[in-house]
């Protein structure tokens, strides 16, 4: 029987971290080059691990996907990252960014977590400025920030709108100077493809090269799973085109348990869909609400073009329903205020997209300073919409984008399977039922930074620095089956590429556990799913050999995961009948819309144990907020 | 948006492996004008699998410009013939009914095809592994405002920064030379103030790396500036060969 224990530290939440510090086994620096960690995957989280673990003495093993590390998605990221360094004297604050983070994510995550993710975000931004990140400066010098969803204080540290890709690459430069002077071996273009257990504990991985098929060990004292969100199971989604949930689901049928699944962003500001044969969302970043105001027509089908539409006749939405937060309201009630107005025909052209309107803001600054914080964007979207946002509001839709679920970790970032530890988007902890803008940098450096060096240090504290065989039977039995999976996935030979039934499974998942849920249309689903899943292990083409680069093959271990886990997702979102925060359920809410949370009955996270495929079991961690009222979400 | 069909003639690279003869491939399709290219592959591999042929081998990931996992060679350009994007934000409103397009890896001694229309840019990394960063060690950073850096310098770091490292300068060099690339680094940390004390030692190892890799020499022809998707300017090898002449004379 699996115990739920989160660790969280005793004492005031402002001295948990400080004291645990402290309570924390050290290795010492000689034994230090004893242990050996494997990270998987090399993105913010995973990068900034490898690089702080390997400057710390321990022997590292780093995987990725990708021909390089600075490819992973992290670099995708345009906006932002937020801190509480209070630069702006605008009343920020430790706490202040804690209880935002708190309150967006509908009080659904682990409070001791959250103010820790608070704590270590001003030394994320000297970190990164000594790396020498060129964040956005004022005349005087400083640093410069904005402001972005869910806050009243600007906290946004930001580098044009390319936040991301500037991160990124600060941790691949830590990384770089750690594979230079040897501390981190680098392994490229690795596919995760099993977690190997020997004796209850995490000892290795198994691999699938992908230029060559072959299947390979490692094995390692510690593993840390840094492999990202899960949002592809929609199809369409921001996500890059290669991320996926293999590691972390691979790690869940081995028994680490998968937690609040159902939790997924869908992020107001994306490009309209324009056909069946897209490939991806575009995500135009968050920080354009702060000067842009979403409206549409207050008609219901109106095909006058936007600057035909007079002032009077257009329904700035969210100004008008949320006026303290106006058009910075929290992504998930921004994204599902987009889908009401669409629902009700008042979209574009009475479709699914609505207006960002920056006129205001050129007139008010001049195109000159918009084009200066926005210059690539806009681009971006001229580029994409062949037309010019200048002139013309731009055309926007919420797209899924960010997992808050994940495997379940305790406070320190480990997993119910020992040695087994989840960073960044990959784990479920610091959320809850939403993320706000700018916080994903934030936890994927804090987890990756600050956080994991420390805990495994106490992992090691009580774990003898011997190293399991690649050649005992765990590795070999787990190699096993993974050879297995990919023979019976060449060996069915259907009808349909892979590619179609995973948008089969997007249509699926983003019409029921999309923007808002209910009963009926999750048991549907849930069914309609399993069958989708049967079709797929009858009916998949997947051409090409196993020992050879193989994209259709890789992309069809992906989609049979996605499978599995689409259900979970919908099973998670029926078991909580209540409405928090992206997981909205049409069965709770108030009369004008708003979610309807039960706290006396879901103030848990859901961790979901894999028994066998379409089979879990739940076990529930209860959340108890010491510091922070329980208070209805709002605003107005 | 207008969302109109058009027909092309395609003539893509296939070659197995690195050491396998390749050679042009054609097909006829018929694509909304709305889709990027790779979209446009996207279908015509699903077209393929259909038929139990394989699927050209191409690489990409964000599909947004900014991880520099695409690289195509579309009509003779690296990302295609418009300037300032990426392969993937290539879309084929571009291209008229009718027209035919020449789809190939980016070619360089340095980047070997590995399989259709991917190409090794480990090189890469090696460089960046050589001096591509500023040493400390996590948790030694003062505060972040500790240091005041003018709003221009931050900007030109930048500037420089916004590399995705695509190979385009590569592909696009007649002497396949990662000038550009490797100025691109060195200029954002020579601008800045936390690149200082490894400056000229810096700049030193990251070209000893790409002589290293098989990266051939710059002879000024500015071809690199004109396919980088971001723009960056030359000036950042001419930055970074008056780093390197002080690094000799320094030495």
């Amino acid at each position: 029987m699996i115990k739920l224990d989160s660790k969280v530290p005793a004492g005031p939440i402002a001295e948990k971290w400080t004291n645990h510090k402290f309570n924390m086994k050290l290795v010492n620096p000689a034994n230090k080059r004893k242990y050996d960690v494997i990270v998987v995957g090399t993105g913010l989280a995973g990068a900034s691990a490898a690089a702080t673990l390997g400057e710390l003495g321990y022997k590292v093993q780093a995987f990725t996907y990708h021909d390089s590390s600075r490819r992973a998605h992290s670099i995708g990221a345009q906006g932002g990252i937020n801190a509480a360094k209070n630069y702006q004297n605008d009343g920020d604050s430790v706490f202040r960014l804690f209880y935002d983070t708190i309150k967006g994510g509908d009080f659904r995550s682990r409070e001791a977590n959250t103010y820790r993710l608070a704590e270590v975000s001003t030394n994320i931004i000297d970190q990164c400025v000594a790396q020498g990140v060129p964040f956005a400066r004022e005349y005087g010098g400083t640093l410069a920030n904005r402001s972005f969803g869910g806050a009243q204080v600007s906290r946004t540290f930001y580098a044009r709108g390319e936040t991301g890709q500037q991160l990124l690459l600060g941790a691949y430069s830590s990384l770089n100077r750690q594979i230079k002077l040897g501390n981190v071996q680098m392994f490229h273009r690795r596919e995760m493809l099993d977690v190997v257990i020997v004796d209850g504990k995490a000892k290795g991985i198994t691999v699938r090269n992908l230029l060559t098929g072959e299947i390979e060990s490692y094995a390692a004292q510690a593993v840390i799973l840094a492999t990202g969100g899960y949002m592809n199971v929609y199809f369409l989604s921001t996500n890059a085109m290669l991320c996926n949930a293999t590691a972390a689901w691979r790690a869940h049928k081995r028994g680490a348990l998968f937690a609040n699944p159902c939790f997924t962003q869908i992020h107001p500001t994306c490009l309209p869909v324009h056909g069946e044969g897209q490939s991806k969302l575009v995500l135009m970043s968050e920080s354009l609400r702060n000067d842009g105001r979403v409206w549409v027509s207050k008609k219901v089908n109106d095909h006058r073009p936007p600057n035909e539409i007079p002032e009077d006749e257009r329904d700035y939405y969210l100004e008008r329903r949320y006026p303290s937060f106006g058009n910075l309201a929290p992504r998930d009630v921004s994204s599902r205020s987009a889908k009401y107005v669409c629902d009700e025909g008042r979209g574009v052209n009475g479709g699914r997209a609505v207006y960002l309107d920056l006129s205001d803001a050129i007139k008010r600054l001049g195109a000159n300073v918009i084009k200066e914080k926005y210059g690539n964007l806009f681009d971006m979207y001229q580029n994409i919409m062949d037309e010019d946002p200048y002139k013309v509001p731009m055309k926007i839709y919420p797209a899924p984008h960010y997992a808050m679920g994940g495997l379940w970790v305790d406070y320190n970032l480990m997993s119910n399977i020992p040695g087994l530890f989840v960073a960044g988007e990959a784990n479920f902890s610091d959320h809850g039922a939403n993320r706000l803008g700018a916080s994903a940098l934030m936890q994927g450096l804090a987890d990756g930074y600050f956080i994991i060096p420390y805990t495994i240090g106490n992992y090691f504290g009580s774990e003898k620095p011997t190293k399991a065989d690649v050649n005992g039977s765990e590795f070999q039995e787990s190699k096993q089956q993974v050879k297995e999976i990919t023979n019976k996935l060449l060996s069915i030979n259907g009808k349909q590429t892979v590619d179609e039934i995973h948008k089969k499974l997007g249509h699926l998942l983003i019409d029921k556990v999309g923007m808002s849920r209910d009963e009926a249309g999750l048991k549907k689903v849930i069914s309609d799913i399993a069958e989708l899943r049967d079709e797929f292990w009858h009916d998949v083409k997947v051409v090409g050999k196993g020992e050879e680069l193989n994209q259709t093959l890789e992309k069809a271990g992906r989609v049979a995961d996605f499978l599995e886990l689409g259900e979970l997702m919908a099973v998670d979102a029926l078991n909580r009948d209540e409405s928090c925060g992206s997981h909205f359920r049409e069965e709770h809410q108030t009369p004008d819309g708003e979610a309807v949370r039960n706290d006396k009955d879901f103030a848990y996270v859901a961790a979901w144990e894999f028994e066998k495929v379409g089979k879990w079991n739940l076990h529930k961690e209860n959340l108890e907020f010491e510091f922070v009222e329980l208070a209805t979400r709002s605003y107005k | 948006m207008t969302n109109t069909n058009i027909n092309l003639t395609l003539n893509i690279w296939r070659q197995e492996s690195a050491d396998a003869k390749g050679d042009f491939e054609q097909f006829k399709v018929t694509v909304s004008s709305d889709a990027s290219i790779l979209e446009m592959l996207d279908e015509l591999n699903n077209k393929l699998e259909k038929e139990g042929k394989i699927p050209i081998a191409f690489e990409s990931d964000c599909r947004e410009g900014i991880c520099g996992t695409c690289g195509l060679v579309v009509n003779g350009h690296p990302h295609g013939p418009l300037p300032k994007i990426a392969t993937c934000q290539l879309h084929m409103r571009n291209f008229k009914d009718g027209e035919t397009l020449f789809i190939e890896p980016f070619r360089a001694t340095a980047f070997k095809v590995i399989k259709d229309l991917i190409v090794d840019r480990s090189g890469f990394d090696k460089i960046q592994q050589a001096g591509g960063f500023v040493s400390f060690n996590t948790g030694s950073a003062p505060d972040a405002n500790a240091i005041p850096i003018p709003k221009e310098i931050a900007s030109l770091a930048l500037d420089s920064a916004e590399c995705i490292g695509c190979g385009a300068c590569v592909a696009a060099c007649k002497n396949s030379s990662a000038m550009l690339f490797v100025g691109a680094k060195v200029s954002q940390f020579a601008l800045l103030p936390q690149g200082q004390p490894e400056r000229y030692e810096r700049v030193m190892n990251m070209v000893a790396a790409m002589d290293e890799a098989g990266f051939g020499s710059c002879t000024n022809t500015y071809a690199c500036e004109a396919e980088c998707p971001k723009g960056i300017s030359v000036t950042n090898i001419a930055r970074m060969n008056r780093d390197y002449f002080m690094a000799v004379i320094k030495k």
